[in-house]
């Protein structure tokens, strides 16, 4: 028999849902994908899960129960990667926890769990990329813009770091790649979709009168702090690698 | 605001500033209230990096470059002919709300020339932060520099605005100060130093009784010294690094290797290099005194003034110290195995948390990821096979050394390169 194919939709619920599938069905051989996904096995024995409230939070709270909020976080950025066959990973990593029955989270030399730790790793330093990397404009109606792409999907995990500091100011980030993104309206943060497609890259008449003015002094003071006798390229190319030059303001705008 | 005239002052003043190293912006508590804005209670964010690797995580600025004093390692010294400048307070005011609102910066890192008084010029120094705080409702990162003769008043009050304060040593040992900045005293450093150390236990000690205690300097304060300038041994600089750590419970010492910008006779020649290998093991040894639970004088003594360029100082350390290795890996303590050379604090929580679940041998160590290349020659693991004859220190050495690479290899590289006149 073919092994069956679930397909998901690309949530972390409908995720939790295949889980509690594979157990009520006993599957041993079976795999996973999000809605959308090219795959071209005409003949595999398909299905549609529907996410499922009560089931989903079933097998999460049963894997809870011997875990911790830790182990869950870690999960949940390793599956906010979007990297093809995550899904069978964080299935691996909650049958083993619920054969064993307890908390082996850390038991880095299970492979499976060793991988969803270096896959959480690099959602980490992605988000932590964002926070640091992130370069709002002025509008001219006040808001504070931004447009990303990262290679993960950070968006859910930022959104409380940019909310607590950005408080009293209206803004919004939007992530390019996923066409989807969050708003600030000083009270609190919804999710939006943007309609770009009559807006160049950088249409400068949106902007802040000021904007480019501010722009411009970054630059002047970022080039002013650099020590010249100190030239470091590798380091420097480590530390910002050139996939992320096009978010810096310093690195883009033209004197 | 006049952008002409204010890129023209940041240029001086941000080229004046950059000598000094420190750009942390971690440690602080200090949370976003009543919808202010910024938030600096989380880890400290780097917001780039400048050519030269260093991160730029603060608006790093003087307030004016104008300086009564003449100390010779210092750029915006009183003799040197240079383009002189000068902020207004809400100037700075203005340019950190407009870069922090655009994700620019942390937060600001003020200095300043000294003009007038030190007090005159600390003064100067808080009205930019109390307004930053009470006008801006500003929850940022405010780094302060203490000037070096200022009064007890004003250190007090400095802190109560300010994450950090740090006040620059410069000079590790008395005489190299009374050499190269005859004009200023030891105690003019220590002085604010003291006081602020005071206050923080103090305001600490009243927060457990009265909750609503404000905050001083939730950041500690932090100091510099420079490397290289006096022809100090790394011995004086970290002995005396650690006297600064117990003394005045710094937060950081940071390691400026001297980046020549004079002709004086007292300084090193203008064409000498920045030593930045010595710098880096100077920042090495830091960290195994502060995250490692190493001695300093385990470290650095009277047979060990200088530090190896070649190799880091734990491996330096253990090829001193072969009695105590090998290190059973799977029963050694957390001390034991933080002093292995070449395993850093992440890899030894890995084998701590691993090593729960079944005893490790060279396959498990190698899927966790832990660096072998130094550490196999002072581990024994559960595996009969084992990197460990009865080699001697040297032999060891020169293997890791073989098998190794670093970008400062040409630095001391005593060999002849045959191929240097064909490239």
């Amino acid at each position: 028999m073919h092994p069956k194919i679930l397909i998901y939709d690309g949530t972390f619920k409908g995720l939790l849902t295949c889980i509690f599938q594979i157990y009520e069905e006993k599957l041993t051989e079976y795999s996973i994908y999000p809605e959308g996904y090219n795959q071209n096995d005409f003949f595999a024995n398909q299905e549609h899960v529907i996410t499922d409230e009560e089931k989903s939070g079933r097998v999460l709270e049963s894997f809870k129960k011997y875990t911790s909020k830790k182990a869950v976080h870690r999960i949940y950025r390793a599956f906010l990667s979007e990297i093809p066959g995550v899904e069978l990973l964080i299935v691996d990593f909650f049958k083993h926890i619920f054969e064993q029955k307890t908390d082996l989270s850390d038991d880095f030399s299970h492979p499976p769990i060793l991988k969803i730790a270096q896959i959480d790793r690099k959602v980490g330093r992605e988000k932590h990329r964002m926070e640091a990397f992130i370069r709002f404009e002025l509008l001219k109606d006040g808001i504070f813009f931004t447009k990303i792409a990262p290679d993960f999907n950070v968006l859910p995990l930022i959104l409380k770091h940019f909310k607590n500091r950005y408080a009293d100011q209206q803004w919004i980030i939007y992530d390019e790649k996923r066409q989807f993104g969050l708003y600030y309206n000083l009270n609190k943060v919804t999710p939006i979709s943007l309609d770009f497609k009559n807006n160049s890259k950088k249409n400068t008449n949106i902007l802040h009168e000021d904007e480019i003015s501010f722009q411009k002094l970054w630059k002047s003071y970022f080039d002013a702090s650099n020590i010249k006798s100190r030239k470091n390229t590798k380091l420097h190319l480590q530390h910002v690698p050139k996939r992320y030059w096009k978010y810096l303001t310093e690195k883009t705008i033209i004197m | 605001m006049n952008f002409d005239r204010i890129k023209e002052k940041l240029e001086i003043l941000a080229d004046a500033a950059k000598y000094d190293v420190s750009c942390s912006s971690s440690g602080s508590n200090r949370k976003n209230t009543k919808n202010g804005l910024g938030d600096s209670s989380g880890m400290g964010i780097c917001h780039s990096y400048t050519e030269d690797g260093r991160c730029v995580s603060l608006l790093k600025i003087l307030l004016t470059n104008h300086c009564i004093f003449d100390c010779a390692y210092c750029v915006t010294r009183r003799s040197n002919d240079i383009k002189r400048a000068a902020f207004k307070v809400q100037e700075v005011v203005d340019l950190t709300i407009n870069f922090y609102r655009r994700n620019y910066i942390e937060g600001l890192f003020l200095s300043s020339g000294i003009f007038k008084s030190p007090d005159h010029t600390m003064e100067r120094l808080i009205r930019v932060a109390k307004k930053l705080r009470e006008e801006e409702n500003f929850n940022g990162y405010i780094h302060l520099k203490s000037i070096p003769g200022a009064s007890d008043e004003l250190m007090r009050e400095a802190g109560l605005y300010a994450d950090r304060l740090s006040v620059n040593i410069e000079v590790p040992t008395v005489s190299g100060l009374k050499l190269l900045a005859p004009e200023k005293k030891h105690e003019d450093f220590t002085k604010p130093m003291l006081k602020v150390k005071n206050e923080i236990i103090q305001f600490k000690n009243e927060r457990k009784f009265i909750k609503s205690t404000p905050k001083y300097a939730p950041a500690g304060q932090s100091t510099q010294m420079i490397v290289g300038a006096t022809g100090e041994s790394d011995r004086d600089i970290m002995y005396s690094a650690n006297y600064y750590y117990k003394q005045y419970n710094m937060k950081r010492v940071y390691y400026s290797g001297y980046v020549p910008i004079t002709t004086d006779p007292r300084l090193p020649a203008i064409t000498s290099q920045v030593p930045m290998l010595r710098e880096n093991r100077l920042y090495q040894t830091d960290w195994l005194l502060r995250f490692y639970g190493f001695d300093i004088r385990e470290l650095l003594n009277n047979d060990h003034p200088n530090l190896d360029l070649d190799i880091d100082p734990k491996l330096s350390w253990a090829l001193r110290n072969q009695h105590l290795f090998p290190v059973n890996i799977n029963t050694a303590d957390k001390s034991m195995l933080a002093r292995i050379p070449g395993l850093g604090m992440r890899s030894v929580f890995k084998i701590l948390q691993a090593r729960k679940y079944r005893k490790l041998n060279w396959e498990h160590l190698k899927a966790i990821g832990i660096a072998l290349n130094r550490a196999k020659y002072f581990i024994v693991c559960d595996s009969r096979l084992w990197e460990r004859k009865d080699w001697t220190p040297e032999q060891i050495k020169s293997k890791i050394i073989k098998t190794s690479s670093s970008k400062f290899r040409k630095d001391y590289s005593t060999q002849l390169n045959l191929f240097d006149h064909a490239s």
